[in-house]
């Protein structure tokens, strides 16, 4: 069967599969719909929650990220996975505990504030909003790349499909989609690792692999990777990041934070049955996000190898015309010089896979000394020695370009798997994204719905209306969502890390205060979360313009890019949230304490028992 | 209601669970991953340097150890204050 063929095959399976869970999982109630009726197996809803982490971003693009980074990418791979640690202790049991459907809910009614509640609902309005707006472009990029349809076509097609399991199903319809959808990305994500690991190292476990040494040969990967990519005029790879120690170690804790603190990952907290439930569940969820999170970094380092290996024979792989490639354990060990002539590849004789991502535009060739060669090095390198042997061999400058997410894309063609593999990571590619953004849509309408129209506008709402309610506001925010996904705004690119940076200070803080500090009160949590959400909006506007509007950046007035200590605009959403606690310290400290009963609830919150009951223990 | 379980000494030990756990989950990213990265990297773990290893896959096994210790020790000190469900 052809390749074609089998993505259609493939992809339309996983997709009938969803509609069939969509028509069993409709939802019946406002429990059901906002929290599947608190019902879910912690494992089950371990792999929902990897499921609705795991974005489009995570499964196409973050292997190559880390390709190109290097060490420094270890902050992704620790930020991402650490801040389940902060979630799992500090937020969701007592989240659950306290067992109400939203985050705002939470804030509104710990901060006895609809004003607070309010505040909490713009940010997560504008982090869930900005955070969507990949989502669906990743699920336009996906179709187009593997199904040959319009982008357009793909966002039509994927809101079709959430919205049948998100508008009828609600949490619940969602929650047993995404169990699917983890399914079949993993096993997209690792069956073309397990190949790759096998044909370096001889390791079927890739984690094991990329600290293994390569096939035949006493030379570690790794170090040979170093070994290549220093010789060619980039950082090793062990070592290298990408700005200061400092700035690592505060995107780091951003990272951490922001995971923690982001509303659509909070929520699926609030559906399983108990407190002991909602602790385990998080490690069952970085369980599941950890076999792809450990795997990511083999990826990473692998592909990169057998890119290098590819162009320039010096490597000490072969690959075959038609793709392939094997380990050559004698050339491996030769250390043959990568600047000999005939070490670069003939741009004729380049593989297929090469052929078929150049007609995508992800993979160019310039050739810029006219040889017929492909020279991919660092024509920016600050090393002397490797700038000295570049213009010695007569290279005019870097020839290839590498888009990122081809180290994930490529991968199964670049080690020649069958049709049916690739077609899986057509599948799971559209899974990451599809998953990511039904949470995101949840927690959007719920925001709307049960927040604002029955918090605000219409407290007296019936349950049925309020159900038709969220119905109306997921059908709403698909609608939205994929408009944005058609109509991508110029600053797209930049939003995650706003949504990392809004989450981090402004609702991290004002949960865990409104958990761990009984005496906070209305006053600080207002004033903490508003000047965490200023300070964080005002230095990423400063460097990427007043919500990412060119033109409009104001770096002068800040003294130039990263004045504070150095620190990246991405990185700065854990200095957002220590301004978020210093503020609402402050200002509770010169205000009244909260008044007796909000007290006690904090002191009910607390404690497990009672959890199962519908309105807490008192 | 009763009210009678010690919700004083619950708390307390509950932050003294969360405190040890925050050492270990700083020290093996913050500490290990990046801050003395470069000095663990003189040790090799089979083809990995430690510094690396910790930033890239170590840390995250740990973090996982971690969420299901404090599980298993929640539970423990729920039901020492009698504060547990079931």
């Amino acid at each position: 069967m052809d390749l074609q063929t089998w993505i259609y095959l493939v992809v339309g399976a996983t997709f009938s599969l969803y509609i069939g869970i969509a028509i069993w999982a409709r939802a019946g109630s406002t429990s059901e719909f906002y929290a599947a009726g608190g019902s879910v197996p912690p494992v089950m809803n371990g792999m929902a929650t990897a499921a609705d982490w795991m974005s489009a971003a995570s499964f196409i693009s973050m292997a190559g990220l880390i390709a190109n980074m290097g060490y420094g990418g270890g902050l992704f791979l620790m930020g991402w996975t650490g801040g389940y640690v902060l979630l799992a202790m500090l937020l969701a049991p007592y989240l659950r505990k306290f067992g109400k459907f939203t985050v705002p809910q939470f804030i509104g009614d710990r901060f006895y504030s609809q004003t607070a509640s309010t505040i909490a609902v713009v940010c997560l309005l504008v982090a869930s909003i900005t955070y969507i707006i990949g989502q669906m472009t990743g699920v336009g990029v996906a179709f187009s790349r593997f199904l040959g349809v319009s982008s357009a076509t793909g966002i039509y097609v994927g809101m079709g499909i959430v919205f049948a399991y998100a508008v009828f199903g609600g949490m619940k319809g969602i929650t047993y989609t995404q169990v699917a959808q983890y399914i079949v990305l993993i096993c997209a994500y690792i069956v073309p690792a397990i190949f790759i690991s096998i044909s370096l190292t001889g390791n079927p476990i890739p984690q094991l692999g990329l600290g293994s040494s390569i096939s035949g040969t006493d030379v570690s990967l790794l170090a040979k990777l170093d070994m290549v990519v220093t010789d060619l005029g980039f950082g090793q790879y062990t070592t290298s990041t990408a700005g200061s120690t400092l700035n690592m170690f505060v995107y780091t804790m951003s990272l951490m934070i922001g995971t923690a603190g982001l509303p659509h990952v909070i929520m699926r907290f609030f559906t399983v049955p108990n407190v002991a439930a909602a602790r385990s569940s998080a490690g069952w969820a970085l369980v599941f996000i950890a076999l792809l999170y450990t795997t990511a970094p083999a990826v990473a380092a692998m592909a990169k190898l057998n890119l290098h290996g590819t162009v320039n024979s010096a490597v000490g792989l072969v690959s075959d015309p038609a793709g392939g490639i094997k380990v050559d354990p004698v050339a491996i060990k030769a250390n043959a010089d990568v600047y000999a002539t005939e070490a670069s590849l003939l741009y004729e004789a380049r593989p297929d896979w090469m052929k078929r991502w150049e007609k995508t535009g992800l993979l160019k060739f310039e050739d810029k000394n006219g040889d017929g060669r492909i020279q991919y090095y660092n024509d920016k390198t600050k090393n002397e020695v490797a700038k000295g042997k570049a213009e010695a061999a007569g290279w005019k400058g870097n020839e290839l370009t590498v888009n990122a997410d081809i180290i994930v894309l490529a991968n199964p063609e670049i080690a020649l798997l069958p049709n049916w593999v690739i077609a899986l990571v057509a599948a799971g590619g559209l899974a990451a994204a599809l998953s990511t953004a039904a949470g995101l849509l949840m927690a959007i309408s719920s925001a709307i719905s049960h927040d604002l129209i029955k918090g605000v506008f219409m407290p007296d709402i019936s349950e049925k209306n309020e159900l038709m309610a969220g119905k109306i506001a997921m059908a709403g925010a698909i609608v939205v969502a994929g408009w944005l996904g058609l109509n991508p705004p110029g600053f797209a690119a930049g939003t995650v890390a706003l949504a990392f940076g809004i989450a981090a200070s402004s609702l991290f803080p004002a949960i865990m205060m409104g958990i761990f500090s009984k005496k906070m009160n209305k006053e600080g949590a207002m004033a903490g979360m508003l000047a965490g959400l200023f300070i964080t909006l005002f230095y990423v506007f400063a460097h990427k313009g007043i919500f990412f509007i060119k033109g409009t950046e104001f770096l002068g007035v800040i003294g130039g890019a990263n004045p504070f200590f150095g620190i990246t605009p991405e990185a700065f959403g854990a200095i957002g949230a220590l301004v978020n606690f210093g503020v609402a310290f402050a200002v509770d400290k010169f205000t009244k304490e909260p008044p007796e009963h909000i007290q006690h609830m904090v002191e009910s919150v607390r404690i497990p028992r009672g959890s199962k009951a519908v309105d807490g223990a008192h | 209601m009763q009210h009678s379980h010690d919700v004083q000494g619950y708390w307390k030990a509950t932050l003294g669970l969360l405190t040890k756990i925050l050492i270990v989950w700083f020290m093996v990213s913050f500490g290990a991953g990046i801050l003395f990265a470069d000095l663990l990297n003189g040790i090799k773990l089979g083809g990995y340097p430690l510094g690396f290893w910790f930033a890239h896959q170590g840390s995250i096994y740990i973090f996982i150890a971690l969420i299901f210790y404090y599980g298993k020790a929640m539970g423990d000190i729920d039901r020492e204050f009698d504060v547990h469900e079931d």
